[in-house]
């Protein structure tokens, strides 16, 4: 697909918006983890889920956009 | 397919409290998803010049991008919601709507359809009906299609507005427009590449976003067998097995049979759906060469057996672990209690479980799932009407420029439609009950008369046209007949006391025997097509590239035997 017309692969794309999007909920989930919320709705808060999704999403993202970076065509 | 039972329920709904507040960082997790999905469009224009590029992605998608947009084009924010609810309402029964109701009809257009369908070199599902039967037969798919996928885009974006308010407070106006405006702006600059593009984008983030449900639900209830003990514990009756209820009608919540489940659903409804209707055929089309395109429907079936972890499981696990006082009804009576509805679960576990920013990745999973449903409605829309009504009634021999340009306008004409179905059904919303029966009175029928004309060269044009014809009409005939008299449901459904659901799949399965016989029968009797006509389109008369040279595991069939085993061992294991 990408070869033929020199497109950007979709999973490049795909990668940096996981990637912002780890950064984002990874962030999140630090404030709260030092700023802890006074009543929660949430339930499982003590597992701190945005933080260790959010590294999950970094991880994925990451590598996405490493292995399906545009290359210079020859 | 799924939407037919959803959106009923979700069109009665008044104006409930909202369930879920955003923050601020949830806001931008979703500008963010809105600046990616234009961003594509933009990027994608330049590459869409022809009418294959813009129709047809330029038939370059690998199989992975066709299989997982084949799935994505299906997988809308309503089919999430109403099936997470039709799972709280039913239990493990709503997952034969993923598993039989799928898979074996994915497999099938993999292996035996697929190769008539690319090697026909056909644009769309009515173009191979007009190759194989003639005009008229094409001319009744194409309108009837085009028809019914644009009131139904506008239906599914009026429903996705009224969660949006049901669910966030969100104006109606507001959600109709940001959303359909973005979708016609990326698709009208991309074409189809641009959808299928950002349907895998969007089939990432509806992973991505709905995945902790499930995870974080089966860590509070104690795994598999705790989720099982506590409905167990709540509930009177089967929740939590596929087959076993289904030995009679009165057994299970549904109100079926196994037979309904495995000749109606199964066959009948699932078949029809997978295999022609054009909105997930067209993504198939789109693949690089015979080999991707018979590989994308079995990667999509892969993943669709995967869908009811973050669907079906959410339900259930609502039916587990939501408080005792916040137990879920039927919408209109949660309209008038001002309660919680079933198709509520899936948002209320969201809201259970993801605090700031994971709030927003779920939100923006609910959006994907709808742009990307909306976008495959508009494109195939765009595509039936340039081809097969414009190209083949009005003007048919303009410049593949001017079809470009007006596909291009095609999909702005058909979001505006929409727009305006949106509003009309805002002011009249019981017809929307009468245009979603509609729609899947074309499915059943169609496949039937697709079927046979690639597997039957004796089928002749005037069976084909008469075929599909009877089964429509025989359809509409047995729905009209059980809303003028419920009684003729147990004629209908076999049991005076099924569902709607039930009632679906053996209307199908009558209105596809209909079909069949109407075309065997007409064809028998009329002059058949001679062979050398009939080249690449039926099987016997084709002859099919050889996959010999190819390694076991490189081969369509090899793949579609490991989905096949897996889902059987599913069906085993949830017995």
């Amino acid at each position: 697909m990408s070869e033929q017309k020199n497109f950007i692969s979709i999973w490049f794309f795909i990668g940096v918006e996981v990637l912002i999007y780890g950064l984002m909920i990874m962030s999140s989930g630090i404030y709260e983890y030092i700023y802890p919320p006074k009543e929660t709705t949430v339930y499982l808060a003590e597992l701190h889920a945005p933080i260790w999704w959010g590294a999950l999403l970094i991880v994925l993202g990451t590598t996405y956009v490493i292995v399906f970076r545009p290359k210079k065509s020859a | 397919m799924l939407v037919t039972h959803s959106l009923g329920l979700l069109l009665l709904a008044s104006v409930p409290q909202k369930l879920l507040s955003l923050h601020p960082v949830d806001v931008a997790v979703i500008a963010v998803y809105f600046i990616a999905v234009l961003g594509i469009g933009f990027y994608l224009r330049r590459f869409s010049k022809s009418g294959v590029d813009f129709f047809l992605a330029g038939r370059e998608m690998t199989a992975w991008i066709a299989g997982l947009s084949f799935l994505a084009a299906n997988l809308g924010s309503l089919e999430l919601m109403g099936w997470a609810g039709a799972a709280y309402q039913y239990g493990i029964l709503a997952t034969h709507w993923y598993w039989i109701g799928a898979i074996p009809a994915m497999l099938f257009l993999a292996i035996v359809m697929m190769p008539f369908y690319y090697i026909s070199k056909t644009h769309s599902v009515p173009g191979f009906l007009q190759l194989r039967y003639g005009e008229s037969a094409r001319c009744l798919s194409a309108v009837s299609f085009a028809f019914m996928t644009v009131l139904m885009s506008g239906i599914n974006m009026f429903a996705m507005a009224l969660v949006m308010r049901v669910v966030l407070g969100w104006d109606l106006n507001f959600s109709i427009w940001v959303s359909s405006i973005t979708v016609a702006i990326y698709v009208a600059l991309g074409g189809l590449r641009s959808a299928i593009f950002n349907e895998v984008l969007q089939f990432v983030m509806i992973w991505l976003g709905a995945l902790l449900i499930p995870i974080l639900g089966l860590w509070e209830a104690g795994g598999w067998n705790g989720l099982v003990h506590k409905i167990g514990e709540r509930m009177h009756g089967d929740y939590t097995h596929l087959w076993g209820p289904l030995s009679s009608f009165s057994g299970n919540p549904m109100g079926t049979h196994w037979t309904g489940i495995v000749f109606g659903l199964g066959f009948c409804v699932s078949f029809g759906y997978w295999t022609t209707d054009f909105l997930v055929v067209q993504r198939v089309l789109a693949a690089k060469d015979l080999r991707s395109a018979r590989l994308a429907p079995i990667i999509g079936a892969a993943f669709k057996m995967a869908v009811p972890f973050i669907v079906i499981l959410p339900g259930l696990l609502g039916l587990a672990l939501l408080p005792d006082n916040l137990k879920l009804m039927p919408q209109d009576v949660a309209a008038a209690t001002g309660g919680h509805s079933y198709n509520e679960v899936l948002p209320l576990m969201l809201a259970r479980y993801c605090g700031p920013g994971l709030l927003g990745l779920g939100i923006t999973a609910l959006m994907a799932g709808f742009m990307s449903g909306m976008a495959g409605e508009v494109c195939a829309f765009s595509t039936v009407w340039t081809y097969d009504i414009y190209k083949a009634f009005i003007n048919k021999d303009a410049s593949d420029e001017h079809y470009v340009k007006m596909g291009r306008w095609c999909i702005i004409l058909g979001v505006l439609i929409s727009i305006g179905t949106a509003y009309l059904v805002m002011s009249f919303k019981s017809i929307m009950d009468y245009v979603q029966a509609l729609f899947s009175f074309f499915i059943a029928p169609l496949f039937g008369t697709v079927v046979l004309g690639m597997l039957w060269k004796r089928a002749t044009p005037k069976g084909g046209f008469w075929g599909l014809l009877a089964g429509t009409v025989s359809s509409i005939a047995m729905f009209v007949w059980v809303k003028i008299d419920p009684s003729a449901l147990r004629y209908v459904a076999l049991y005076s006391g099924a569902k709607d659901m039930a009632q679906n799949v053996y209307r199908a399965l009558w209105c596809w025997l209909v079909c069949v016989i109407v075309t065997i029968v007409v064809s028998l009797m009329t002059k058949p097509k001679p062979e050398s006509e009939l080249v690449g389109l039926v099987y016997g008369c084709t002859e099919l590239p050889s996959e010999g040279h190819l390694k076991l595991y490189q081969r369509p069939i090899f793949w579609a035997g490991v989905v096949a085993v897996v889902f059987l061992v599913l069906q085993v294991i949830f017995w």
